[in-house]
């Protein structure tokens, strides 16, 4: 079901908007538009769909137009025109009262330079959204702290942001947005500020969190291999018109057009990597004959669901689960035999494309394993191996 | 080129006013004879030296030890000078006008950052009250309040106030635009916003606006005794009018050691940093 849906949501700033929109129904540009007028169109009927539960990214270039989109959804800037339905209801129908309740309840923001007030510490920065609605001390204190603990922020109460570095910064702006336990996320470039190191902690622990909390999400971001990372689809946008959306592997293999096609450039151009070059070494593998216990037992030790299966000489026989582990043992098996998979697992050569791989790790839960003509495993590709592959190759466009 | 009639008409409109609103006139007069009276009251009611060990430790704990002892001895200097009288009296002034000043000029400042127009209004009059000089100030009030503390403290308010309107508006408006984006995303109504955010981030600018209010208010004051203000100010200017050097610089002397005090006082130790 869609939570919110946005419908030909135009922005134009200036003094006279209604005329920038009518030069736009026109058929002008956007920078005719400006010369002729001096009206600048942020935003250009922009309509798109965000289901309950999803994380949509809206991805473009600087100036593309994604800040005014999401300052739109919550009306921090008022749309010149176009509909923004959440469950049902128009948003820029409502009236003060209306729209400020939906701000307290439905939708929180986290800001790019986190915007956190300096002269509050940690705590009294998270329990802001309850405060301004009047939620008693004791209990806006008990949901602050325990929207802290869950971005990992305990001990920190009384710390000022001054004394945190940027990731626990927006450590705090994500706990202030979750205390008011709102519907909607709304997060613009909220890790763009971080160091490349940080800010990918942070993106594997929105998505951890995000499997918990089941929020809608929608966040902005420049970066192709944030989106891909974080996305469940993605929007991009240029000249504050949408390009294309979809899931990212549409977008990879689709790109829509050369604007597209150039921000996915460094996968085009990574044709020539194969598996070879960015398979990894599997954290662990069992043999066919072991017993179930030391399965099990690998399973634990590494905090693995699944575990591949050899056979002598290395040969992937398949995989098991850790439930069929645990079933096995209660029925007194001693090997692997019986409760090996062979099919869960996708198996490639080691000069497949990279191109192919995308495709196939986006899609599956678990790892891809690499193996010769013989059926021997010679590694495993997993998802983070594949950003890193492209993140690589777009090294001097990140730059 | 026949005279411009200027003068003369300004003389009519002072005339006017002071005819046909004189209720109006005798009325602030009266409120702020009380205020003075109820000041000096406070300020005379402790011995001279409890009042410096006061002073001493509020010093200390805003602002540094060295100030501290300073305040301390500045104030038993200023009683050794036998100028404790005339000091507790321009202090009187200084608190009333100033109380008075930002009472009026903080709301204004608020006003003015929210408001383009009114702060394109309020700025060329804040510019005129400020670069006038201050004696031109100091006649109307003695048409309209007569001679004495009052009209001293009507011309230190008018004299006093800019910079506390203007520094409360920059401060307002210096409070960076995505902090106002978080508060308003999360639902601020205007007076949360006003005393959760802006207020709070404003202060140290603020500050440094009553910091500036209260330095003018002494030098307004002392001006003022030319109109019969009283206090220090007419010790100095009894000591150059009878041309005797040694009480005009006394009277300096304390008018410095005053000055020094109130300014490290009320900057504290946010500005120090
Ligand atoms: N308050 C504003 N006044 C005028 N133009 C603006 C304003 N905010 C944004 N714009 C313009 O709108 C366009 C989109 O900006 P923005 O939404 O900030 O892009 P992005 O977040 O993708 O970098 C840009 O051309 C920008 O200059
Ligand atoms: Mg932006």
């Amino acid at each position: 079901m869609s939570k919110l849906i946005v419908n030909s949501l135009y922005k134009v700033f200036g003094s006279n908007p209604k005329q920038g929109i009518k030069l736009i129904k026109e058929g002008k540009e956007k920078d005719e538009i400006l010369r002729e007028t001096g009206l600048t169109v942020g935003v250009n009927n922009v309509s798109f769909e965000v289901k309950a539960g999803e994380t949509f990214v809206i991805m473009g270039l600087s100036g593309s137009g994604k800040s005014t989109v999401i300052r739109c959804l919550n009306r921090l800037i008022e749309p010149t025109a176009g509909e923004i339905i959440l469950d049902g209801k128009d948003l820029t129908k409502m009236d003060k009262k209306q729209l400020i309740e939906v701000r307290r309840t439905a939708m929180s923001m986290v800001f790019q330079n986190f915007a956190l007030l300096p002269n509050r510490t940690v705590l009294a920065n998270t329990e802001y959204g309850l405060e301004v609605q009047g939620v008693d001390a004791i209990k806006r204190k008990e949901k602050a702290l325990e929207s802290l603990i869950l971005v990992g922020l305990e001990g920190y109460e009384d710390s000022y942001p001054d004394q945190l570095s940027g990731g626990m910064k927006q450590r705090v702006g994500l706990a202030r947005a979750l205390a008011n336990d709102p519907e909607i996320l709304l997060m613009d470039e909220a890790f763009s500020a971080l160091d490349p190191l940080i800010r990918s902690d942070m993106q594997d622990e929105l998505v951890d969190l995000q499997q918990k909390m089941k929020k809608t999400i929608i966040f902005i971001t420049h970066d192709l291999d944030e989106a891909l990372k974080i996305g469940d689809r993605i929007m991009l946008m240029r000249d504050g018109k949408v390009i294309q959306i979809g899931k990212a592997e549409d977008i990879l293999s689709n790109p829509a057009d050369e604007y597209v096609e150039r921000f996915v450039q460094g996968v085009n151009r990574s044709d020539l990597l194969t598996a070879a070059d960015i398979m990894v070494k599997p954290w662990t593998t069992v043999g066919i004959n072991h017993g179930p216990r030391f399965a099990l037992a690998e399973c634990k030790k590494h905090g693995l669901e699944t575990l591949l299966v050899t056979k002598e000489g290395r040969i992937l026989s398949g995989t098991v689960t850790i439930n069929e582990i645990k079933k096995a043992i209660s029925e007194g098996k001693t090997t692997l035999h019986d409760i090996t998979k062979e099919d869960e697992v996708s198996r490639i050569s080691p000069d497949t494309n990279i191109k192919d791989i995308i495709e196939l790790t986006l899609q599956s839960s678990i790892p891809v394993a690499v193996v010769d003509d013989d059926g021997k495993l010679l590694g495993v590709i997993i998802k983070s191996s594949v950003l890193r592959a492209l993140m690589s190759e777009r090294g001097g466009d990140n730059a | 080129m026949p005279r411009l009639p200027i003068g003369a008409g300004f003389e009519g409109l002072v005339d006017y006013l002071r005819v046909s609103w004189r209720g109006l006139f005798s009325a602030i007069r009266a409120f702020i004879e009380v205020l003075i009276d109820a000041a000096e009251t406070v300020i005379s009611f402790p011995p001279f030296w409890v009042f410096a060990i006061i002073i001493a430790a509020i010093a200390y704990k805003r602002s540094s030890k060295g100030i501290a002892i300073f305040s301390l001895l500045g104030i038993f200097f200023v009683e050794g000078l036998n100028l404790w009288p005339a000091t507790v009296s321009t202090l009187s002034l200084i608190f009333t006008a100033t109380a008075i000043a930002l009472i009026i000029g903080i709301p204004l400042g608020i006003l003015s950052a929210k408001s383009d127009p009114l702060n394109a209004v309020l700025r060329p009059i804040l510019d005129l009250m400020q670069t006038m000089p201050a004696f031109v100030y100091l006649i109307p009030a003695v048409l309209f309040f007569r001679i004495g503390q009052v009209p001293a403290v009507i011309s230190t308010i008018i004299f006093a106030m800019p910079p506390a309107v203007r520094l409360t508006n920059l401060g307002i408006r210096q409070v960076p635009k995505e902090l106002i984006e978080a508060g308003e995303s999360f639902g601020s109504l205007w007076h949360q916003m006003l005393f959760k955010i802006q207020l709070p981030l404003a202060m140290p600018t603020i500050m440094a606006g009553v910091n500036q209010c209260i330095m003018l208010s002494l030098s307004m004051v002392v001006i003022a005794s030319m109109i019969g203000a009283g206090g220090l100010g007419s010790v100095v200017l009894t000591g150059v009018s009878t041309l005797k050097v040694g009480m005009a610089f006394e009277g300096g002397l304390a008018v410095v050691v005053i000055a020094i005090i109130l300014d490290r006082l009320t900057q504290g130790k946010s500005l120090k940093k």
